[in-house]
């Protein structure tokens, strides 16, 4: 009743009335409308929905374990305990790395695409990219498991050791499969996304912006990197998080070249856990209540990670969008 | 000591600007990279017995997986009933009938739910199909899919409606079309061409899909007639066939990886061309 009121007041002339409303009525607009409002609510109780079943199903793990949940590090499906910690560790540890690699790949990518490349030869870049974005993780997995991994083990893993040997994260016994090894896989899926999105919001940045730049004497890398990049730099970091949000939730590939094991060591080289692995590979065979409520408790986790990044960087997104996001 | 600063900036300036095009032409030669490697791989394993047989019991080599394709376009049918009318009915409310609040609010969540890890879809559909009846379904990995599928329709109708220049709808009007009218006989059908390539592309991104149907669709190795029983779908096989020890089924996830990724691949060019024909790049 209100929803027909309020489109009444901004779509009807100033002196329609009742009878304005019945025609349409008549006409069925008042109908197509009502329809249309229900299938976008629809989405609404989509996504409420969710929440709730991953709410309620998590319940005996909640009640179980509360806030311990987070802080265990076991994880023991026969005696019952059930951690949440190495699972958060290994999720957050491969998006860290993924992040590394992938943020300045991306970021130079796109500002090559933006400020350097012709328009035809940047458009048909941006297009193969997309292709690269749409690639599906389970084929990255297959990648990772036939050639990352024995690269890893033969190649890379020994070189990192003989360089950076002495930092901790590169110690102990490298297997091939583990953190970052994931992490690579995982730089390597997300790229995309934060090269098409950094392109995007570094193409709206007005022009003469940069000829003031280069007017003043600038190189063509100090008016990018001083002027335009800054200029751009909410949108970028929306895409970043966005790039991140996927990194956590990513699923099939990481779950096929971690190693799969739920421990927290210092070592990259170590084979680890993420939650959505973990969800992936024992969801299936979780015998017993608990376990299965503590695997939906650990979805509910990786839900609202992703949750709240999507929210901020689609935010950050639209503050640039309004040309919030530059200083002025 | 001004030329040495001088110099300094512009090497800087060269050295920088040519890692910016390696940084870019090295991630593109990974899609190249990928599609060789799947093609020299994949092409080596492919035959007709991995269209037309079933998969062989483990131990023996040989067979194929026509099940799993079958499958994957049973999931994707299913997928495609439910999640592209919703889909282009919410769309065509952002794009003509909401109000800015509702809208808004709307649209947030379509991007929200849009960014929901697939494997938490896969907990959700397990909850809502699979926990009721106690047992997989090809109805479940549909469902799954078909909620993966409903925010990229809609924001893909919203978008190309908006496309769609007011005149269009005014030169209705004026001759006396009521608002729905409008919308069916003219706005939509001149936005259906960008409506169709992005709803394909929306099935193309689901049909890769693994997560989700793990614990829906779950898998089988024979035929799975109906829409009640667990189903094989060529992601699930992929997965499953890469992480076994045998060297035979490793070369059967090389052929099903080539197959999959020539068909999103393929359905991705196809409908971006098309798109950036229309002069419409941005954001499906």
């Amino acid at each position: 009743m209100s929803t027909t009121s309020t489109t009444l007041e901004h779509t009807a002339p100033p002196s329609a009335g009742p009878r304005a409303f019945v025609q349409r009525l008549r006409q069925g607009d008042e109908v197509a409308h009502v329809i249309t409002l229900t299938f976008a609510a629809l989405i609404l109780l989509i996504t409420s929905l969710l929440v709730y079943e991953l709410w309620i199903n998590s319940h005996l793990s909640r009640t179980k374990f509360g806030l311990s949940f987070f802080w265990t590090q076991i994880w023991d499906p026969i005696s019952g305990d059930f951690g949440a910690l190495p699972f958060i560790y290994g999720t957050l540890v491969t998006s860290v790395v993924s992040l590394v690699i992938a943020v300045p790949l991306g970021l130079a990518a796109a500002i090559f695409l933006a400020e350097l490349a012709p328009r035809r030869l940047s458009d048909g870049i941006a297009f193969l990219i997309d292709l690269l974005a749409a690639v599906p993780s389970v084929i990255y997995g297959l990648l990772g498991i036939f050639i990352v991994v024995p690269l890893m083990r033969t190649i890379l893993g020994p070189a990192l050791k003989a360089v950076l040997g002495d930092l901790p994260i590169f110690q102990g016994p490298n297997y091939g499969v583990g953190f970052l090894t994931a992490g690579i896989v995982l730089a390597i899926m997300i790229v995309p996304f934060i090269i098409s999105v950094s392109r995007e919001v570094l193409l709206t940045v007005p022009r003469d912006q940069r000829e003031a730049a280069l007017g003043l004497g600038a190189t063509r890398w100090e008016a990018t990197w001083k002027v335009v990049v800054p200029w751009a730099r909410t949108g970028v970091m929306g895409s970043i998080f966005l790039a991140l949000a996927r990194a956590l939730g990513e699923t099939m590939a990481v779950t096929m070249v971690i190693g799969n094991d739920p421990k927290i060591k210092a070592s990259l080289f170590a084979p680890g856990y993420t939650i959505a692995a973990v969800i992936a590979n024992e969801f299936t065979e979780a015998t017993g209540d608990l376990y299965l409520s503590s695997l939906i408790e650990l979805g509910l986790v990786l839900f609202l990670m992703t949750f709240v990044l999507n929210g901020l960087a689609r935010l950050l997104i639209i503050a640039t969008d309004r040309g919030g996001g530059h200083p002025s | 000591m001004s030329r040495v600063r001088l110099l300094w900036r512009k090497s800087l300036n060269a050295v920088m600007l040519t890692l910016t095009g390696v940084a870019a032409f090295g991630v593109v030669s990974i899609l190249f990279l990928i599609l060789g490697y799947l093609i020299w791989n994949g092409g080596r394993s492919l035959n007709w017995d991995f269209f037309t047989q079933l998969p062989k019991p483990v131990g023996e080599t040989g067979g194929g997986m026509a099940n799993a394709i079958v499958g994957s376009l049973k999931l994707l049918l299913l997928a495609a009933l439910v999640g592209l009318p919703v889909g282009l009915i919410a769309g065509v409310y952002l794009a003509e009938f909401g109000g800015k609040a509702f809208s808004f609010v709307v649209r947030y969540t379509t991007d929200l739910l849009n960014g929901v890890p697939s494997i938490v879809i896969g907990i959700f559909a397990y909850s809502l199909v699979v926990l009721p009846v106690k047992h997989f379904s090809t109805l479940a990995g549909g469902i799954a899919l078909a909620i993966m599928v409903i925010p990229i329709t809609v924001r893909a109708t919203e978008e190309f409606l908006r496309a769609i220049p007011g005149s269009l709808r005014e030169g209705a009007m004026a001759l006396g079309a009521s608002k729905w009218r409008t919308i069916a006989s003219v706005v939509l059908p001149a936005a259906s061409g960008g409506i169709i390539t992005g709803m394909l592309l929306a099935l193309a991104r689901v049909a890769g899909e693994t997560a989700p149907l793990l614990f829906t669709a779950f898998s089988n190795r024979y035929w799975s007639p109906g829409w009640n029983q667990p189903i094989a779908s060529l992601p699930v096989m992929i997965y499953t066939y890469a992480i076994a020890p045998y060297d035979d089924w490793h070369r059967q996830a090389w052929a099903a990886g080539l197959i999959l990724l020539g068909l999103v691949l393929l359905a991705n060019m196809g409908c971006r061309l098309v798109l950036n024909r229309r002069g419409i790049t941005r954001s499906v």
